[in-house]
């Protein structure tokens, strides 16, 4: 019983203060349904990640060929994603606009993404991507709820369309809404699994490791286990004599 | 074979005291035979110290301590270098282990009067280790170099700069510049992977050292070394081996189950072993909104902030953070209690240690939330108290009704 209470007391000390806060933004984020299992689902990230954010954005440490890691052959990394000739496997995302350029354009250098999933949560990326908005006050037009006054305009404008932020009155309490005024080439449904794919590809990108570690870990953590009940039984062994 | 091995053992003997060392420290050393589940942690923060030099020395294999290309070296590490990322989680979840491994071994101390006269060195040794290790700790938080690493270190050394007179100039030493670059980066790496390390197995050694020459406390508090048998062994006690090895192999298995689990499947420990901002390289014109240190710094830094700057100087913070650290040193001479172990103790020292452990738990947590006017106010009630349980500790100790102790220590 009472090496249980140390035990507790142990525990508590250690898991305390992740318990104490969470910090962060005060902001509502969406729950991203973020599956590393979902191959089809990372393709179609990989797919959109570099079609759409490569072009200012770089994810510097990600090279081209650890998309084996999601089921891609080099053939089809360089067939799918459209990789120029001079690009080779092994070298790691650049992004085609050069940072200067982009700076001037957009006011601020476009962070690399390589492990935005990792600084910002999956959460956060999900809601931010799907919380653009338009804002005549800005120069690009645009606006996000969860980042205001982000550098960043709505590229995804054409398959979300246009999102109005409006002040809705109910009960006399206002809340803040992002209303569809325009649509897009996309269902509102469909963009939400669009970007359900970027994050999830994002997730991965942010830790390729991941796709093997908690595997590993099942693993790790059963043989010690395992190994805890020998040792346990041989310390009895030994200490059977000591009264 | 057998007697091959033997005359080996003898031809070294001959050379060095071989077989009456590993009796002094190992077959031949008694320890009490009732220790209970708090006397873990000592071999245990052993284990963790090999593993963070075994860890690190690899991943300096392939860090570049400098700071145009720290952080992608560490983003190298995870993703291109073999078993890279595991290394790195070992390291990472290692140093956070070893804070919750060295508090509980600290906490035992406290519990059971181990810093008693006559292992008042020992403790002192062991303080010293403390104080290595956040050095060590600190120095290491800077090398990943993300915002919190380069803004940690910022906020750490400008305290510092608070010291009077000498103030500017001691934080231009430690940085080696006017703000932290690539000159501190590169002279940390040097302290972290070279210097500390070297002093911390140095003053271990020490420890185990004063530990074997008076004995090993227990949980009863009482000297096992007053009844001896025919021998002249203590009849409470047990050699350490065969008894503890096998006992702290089995400490060692269920904290590798607790380390394993959080390195596979919670490296980051929801932002507080790897900080969120941390993956974010470093930027010396951008401040990040909050600036915590890691949580096993926190409650040193909430004491920190409890106290208000005096004459426009945050310097009387400083030293109290200072006192809070270094008053441990003391405690063998502030303790005038009749009995080492809580168990015998009366209910004063109970109440007083049970508030120090709510005033180190409150204050690190605090010391993680931004400084509002309500926090610090619950920051300062916490660091009176923290205070509180050292400087009336030769009244309160003096004044508390003891239970007698027994005559033999308490087994099963």
């Amino acid at each position: 019983m009472k090496t249980i209470m140390n035990l507790c007391a142990a525990v508590l000390l250690l898991v305390m203060p992740a318990v104490a806060g969470a910090g962060g933004a005060d902001m509502h984020l969406d729950k991203a349904p973020v599956n590393l299992q979902d191959r089809a689902s990372l393709q179609r990230g990989v797919k959109l990640f570099t079609s759409r954010c490569l072009a200012c954005h770089g994810a510097s440490f990600m090279r081209y060929n650890r998309l084996k890691d999601i089921g891609m052959t080099e053939e089809e990394v360089k067939k799918k994603l459209e990789l120029p000739e001079d690009v080779k496997i092994g070298s790691t995302m650049q992004a085609a606009m050069d940072t200067n350029t982009a700076k001037l354009a957009y006011g601020v250098a476009p962070p690399d993404l390589s492990v935005i999933s990792r600084s910002r949560s999956a959460d956060w990326l999900y809601t931010y991507l799907r919380s653009f908005h338009t804002d005549k006050t800005r120069a690009s037009g645009w606006n996000n709820a969860i980042f205001p006054n982000v550098g960043m305009p709505h590229v995804l404008a054409d398959l979300q369309g246009e999102l109005e932020l409006k002040i809705e009155n109910q009960a006399g309490r206002e809340s803040l809404k992002l209303v569809l005024v325009s649509p897009g080439s996309l269902k509102p449904a469909e963009y939400d699994a669009a970007i359900t794919d970027l994050t999830n590809f994002l997730v991965f990108m942010g830790e390729p490791a991941k796709m093997v570690r908690t595997n590993l870990g099942m693993i790790v953590v059963g043989f010690l286990l395992v190994l805890f009940v020998l040792v346990f039984a041989l310390k009895k062994e030994i200490w059977k004599d000591i009264h | 074979m057998m007697n091959l091995a033997l005359k080996l053992v003898g031809w070294i003997d001959q050379r060095f005291p071989l077989v009456s060392t590993v009796k002094a420290h190992v077959t031949e050393y008694y320890a009490p035979k009732n220790f209970n589940f708090w006397y873990f942690f000592g071999s245990l923060a052993l284990m963790v110290l090999v593993i963070q030099i075994v860890s690190g020395i690899f991943l300096t294999m392939n860090y570049k301590p400098d700071a145009l290309s720290a952080f992608a070296s560490v983003e190298y590490i995870m993703r291109d270098v073999q078993w890279g990322w595991l290394l790195r989680y070992i390291h990472s979840t290692g140093a956070s282990m070893f804070f919750v491994v060295i508090y509980l071994h600290m906490f035992r101390g406290l519990m059971y009067g181990s810093y008693r006269n006559p292992r008042e060195l020992l403790w002192i040794i062991g303080m010293i280790l403390y104080l290595a290790l956040m050095a060590e700790a600190f120095m290491g938080y800077l090398l990943p170099w993300g915002q919190m690493s380069f803004w940690g270190a910022q906020v750490i050394i400008n305290l510092f700069s608070s010291v009077p007179i000498i103030g500017p100039d001691l934080a231009i030493l430690i940085r080696g510049d006017y703000v932290v670059s690539d000159i501190t980066l590169n002279r940390f790496f040097a302290l972290h992977v070279i210097a500390i390390p070297l002093v911390l197995v140095l003053i271990v050694v020490a420890h185990l050292v004063a530990l074997h020459h008076v004995g090993s406390n227990n949980p009863d508090g009482i000297d096992i070394k007053k009844h001896k048998d025919a021998s002249g062994n203590p009849l409470d006690g047990i050699p350490f081996h065969p008894y503890y090895t096998i006992k702290d192999s089995l400490g060692a298995a269920g904290f590798l189950i607790v380390f394993c689990s959080i390195l596979f499947f919670a490296p980051d420990m929801g932002g507080y072993f790897l900080e969120y901002n941390n993956f974010v390289p470093a930027n010396s014109m951008k401040t990040p909104e909050h600036i915590a240190p890691v949580w096993y710094f926190t409650p040193y830094y909430a004491i920190l902030r409890a106290v208000p700057p005096m004459f426009g100087s945050q310097f009387p913070g400083v030293v109290a953070m200072g006192v809070a650290t270094v008053i441990f040193f003391f405690l063998p001479w502030l303790d005038r209690g009749n009995v080492r172990s809580i168990r015998y103790r009366g209910p004063i020292y109970k109440t007083f240690l049970a508030l120090f452990v709510i005033s180190f738990i409150g204050l690190g947590w605090l010391g993680l939330m931004p400084a509002t006017p309500t926090y610090t106010a619950i920051s300062r009630v916490l660091a009176v108290i923290y205070f509180a349980f050292f400087l009336l500790m030769p009244w309160y100790t003096r004044i508390d009704k003891c239970k007698p102790e027994p005559d033999r220590v308490t087994f099963k």
